[in-house]
């Protein structure tokens, strides 16, 4: 799995693709053969494992489609605990 | 929104549905900033644990049914009137937060005095100015912040300055105020201008709630529908064409807004 | 409490410190700006809401917002400024939240001038806004009346969350009169539970708002209205009577005109015309049926108003043809003399002789 992972609600979806637009791994797409309950095609994820957790897609969405995870960070003490 | 899924159990949660936000889908338009900009209101009301204690005007425009999408007491301003209103509201309910969530035509034009003469008060009210340009709710005519030569339902030769006037800038105009403690003019077209809305919109909640003065934060919008355009389109119209009339920054900042932490 | 000399507009001003008054927002307007002065010193004494706003048209607003959080909040003007006022009372009237709004009315129609008149009447009974509407009016013709009329409004505003106009004119604001003020009654410290106070624990979030999209819902809305505007006019009419017992015409007039009416009536009385007098005190709901009652009594009515004639309309819908109906008025602000409006009724006297 990716360091980041979303979920998408689909019904609240319209289409609009802003989201596509911002993603910096480019994993958004509309769906080419769904509509949802609204008539829309809405967005899917192409690739979950390119998925950084970033939540642009979150933060420029309108209609709050998306809820994001992401891979906690190691803390430094720990990660320097296992280099020594 | 409950989400139902297995997640290992290094993943932690980054980003979730506003609590302030009610699980209403909205009315607007695909792509439609009115969207993007509740959501930053919701995140700001969480963060800043309002939300019980926060009251909305919502005004005449595309966003009359804000009631619908926020979880917090509102009221339905007529048009340009809510600032009055807020005023009214504030004045008998002087520990709570009231804001006010006005489009350009009922800010800018019918709303003119009412506006001013709120920021003139200092009244302790927050202003959420979505400016886009033209009338959508009404379908598409011109409003006071449409640029010249811009084409509209009721400037089909595009808007002659000489018959129709300028654009109005109200945030220039209302940081000439001394009342006003912080205005200041954002977007909303990518990620780094929908961050520095989030915060401007959170620093005028805590210029209310530190009594510091009247506060209003325009945020040029989009309206692809009514522009003709996609919405992906229309966020670089504002970037590209708007900007040059409505320049970004913030117009008036008091010494007290100044040093408050905005995190 | 004792009795004192008070100008009406500083009585009606003061009854509403003294019921509780917990917000004002105004304009000045002539005839009853010294309400405005007086309410801008004594709210904020006593630690009340007071603001003058820059219009009107914000004044009601402002009325609004605070209505809304469930306060008790008047606002006071005349005749040009209710008109400024109309658009906020209709959204306060579809909101259904309770509001007090004094009308002290000048002559009109537009600029006009300051002296007194009557010619609001259909402006504030049949609907004060756009669609279907009427407020309750209360017509008081002496400061005594003003005092107590104020605070019946706001019992019945908030009864029936409703809009409650208490309908004075110029001179009943601008005269001196021996009249007693109600001891101070605290303020209300709780909001109705509908109120816009913040969510706080509620479980649904308070929305006030006059819009209903769906014309089922706007029409059930409106039946609401309805209901309840049959409910006030089965309940809350009021007027007085004046030597009607054994009355052979009679005289309606409200307010001002009502007071010159009891003139009008000894004269007819020394004159040896048996002349009754019917003072409608709530304008709408207008005492139809007792109207109604007297046309089977008396030969002939004369309306007298100090306008073009408003409330005579009401008065010939209320009688159905059972009698005549004369009108006798004066506008621009003049007031009728008692000789006057004598020569009138002589004329329906003569004209109903059998």
């Amino acid at each position: 799995m990716g360091r980041g992972y979303v979920v998408i609600d689909a019904d609240r979806c319209k289409g609009c693709e802003l989201c596509i637009h911002v993603c910096p791994v480019h994993i958004l797409q509309l769906s080419p053969d769904t509509f949802n309950a609204k008539g829309y095609h809405p967005v899917i994820v192409t690739d979950m494992d390119k998925c950084t957790g970033c939540a642009a897609c979150a933060m420029i969405c309108p209609d709050v489609v998306f809820t994001v995870y992401r891979r906690k960070r190691k803390p430094r003490k720990v990660a320097a605990a296992a280099n020594a | 929104m409950t989400v139902d899924v297995k997640l290992p159990e290094d993943m932690e949660l980054v980003y979730k549905y506003p609590d302030s936000l009610t699980e209403k889908e909205t009315h607007y338009c695909p792509g439609c900033t009115h969207g993007i900009v509740h959501r930053l209101i919701a995140e700001v009301l969480d963060e800043l644990g309002i939300k019980d204690k926060t009251i909305g005007v919502a005004p005449v425009g595309c966003s009359v049914l804000a009631y619908y999408y926020f979880d917090v007491d509102f009221a339905e301003a007529s048009h340009g009137r809510a600032p009055a209103m807020a005023t009214g509201l504030k004045r008998v309910n002087p520990d709570k937060i009231v804001f006010t969530y006005q489009g350009d035509g009922d800010l800018a034009a019918i709303g003119t005095a009412e506006i001013i003469h709120a920021a003139n008060r200092g009244e302790l009210i927050t202003t959420v100015f979505i400016n886009n340009a033209i009338y959508g709710m009404t379908g598409g005519q011109m409003a006071p912040t449409t640029l010249p030569g811009q084409v509209t339902t009721s400037t089909p030769f595009g808007r002659d300055v000489r018959l129709a006037g300028y654009p109005v800038k109200m945030s220039e105009i209302l940081a000439t105020i001394p009342g006003s403690a912080y205005i200041t003019r954002e977007m909303v077209t990518d990620l780094p201008s929908i961050n520095r809305t989030k915060k401007a919109i959170k620093r005028a909640f805590l210029t209310q709630m530190n009594g510091l003065g009247f506060s209003c934060v325009e945020v040029l919008s989009t309206c692809p529908t009514n522009w003709n355009v996609s919405p992906w389109e229309a966020m670089e119209w504002v970037k590209t064409n708007m900007t040059q009339y409505f320049p970004l920054g913030t117009f008036k900042m008091t010494e007290a807004v100044k040093a408050l932490k905005v995190r | 409490m004792a009795k004192e000399l008070l100008k009406g507009n500083v009585a009606f001003a003061e009854s509403a410190v003294r019921h509780g008054l917990q917000a004002y927002f105004g304009y000045p307007i002539t005839p009853q700006s010294e309400a405005l002065e007086h309410l801008s010193r004594r709210m904020i004494e006593e630690g009340r809401v007071f603001l003058q706003a820059e219009s009107e048209v914000a004044a009601i607003n402002m009325v609004y917002g605070a209505a809304s959080a469930g306060v008790r909040v008047m606002t006071s003007t005349s005749g040009p400024g209710v008109s400024l006022m109309e658009e906020g009372l209709s959204y306060i009237a579809g909101s259904e939240v309770p509001v007090v709004l004094v009308d002290m009315m000048r002559g009109g129609p537009g600029l006009g001038n300051i002296q007194p008149a009557q010619s609001d009447y259909f402006q504030i009974t049949k609907s004060m806004g756009h669609g279907d509407f009427h407020p309750i009016v209360l017509a008081p013709s002496n400061v005594q009346e003003i005092i107590d009329m104020v605070g019946l409004a706001f019992d019945l505003a908030e009864k029936y969350r409703t809009i409650v106009i208490v309908a004075g004119d110029g001179s009943i604001g601008q005269m001196m009169e021996s009249a007693e003020l109600p001891p101070m009654q605290p303020v209300r410290e709780e909001r109705p539970d509908w109120a816009l106070t913040g969510k706080g624990d509620r479980k649904e979030h308070n929305v006030i708002t006059s819009l209903y999209l769906g014309a089922e819902n706007l029409e059930r809305l409106n039946l609401r209205l309805q209901a309840k505007l049959a409910e006030i006019k089965e309940n809350e009419v009021r007027w007085k009577e004046y030597q009607t017992e054994d009355a052979e015409l009679l005289l309606v007039a409200f307010g001002t005109m009502g007071r010159i009416g009891l003139s009008v009536v000894r004269e007819a009385r020394k004159a040896g015309i048996k002349l009754g007098l019917l003072r409608p005190i709530t304008l709408w709901p207008f005492p139809e049926a007792r109207i109604y009652e007297l046309a089977d009594q008396v030969r002939g009515i004369l309306v007298a108003e100090m306008n073009a004639g408003q409330m005579v309309e009401d008065v010939e819908r209320a009688v159905k043809g059972r009698a005549p109906v004369a009108f006798h008025g004066r506008t621009g602000g003049v007031i009728p003399m008692v000789d006057e409006i004598l020569a009138d009724l002589r004329k329906l006297d003569e004209a109903t002789k059998a």
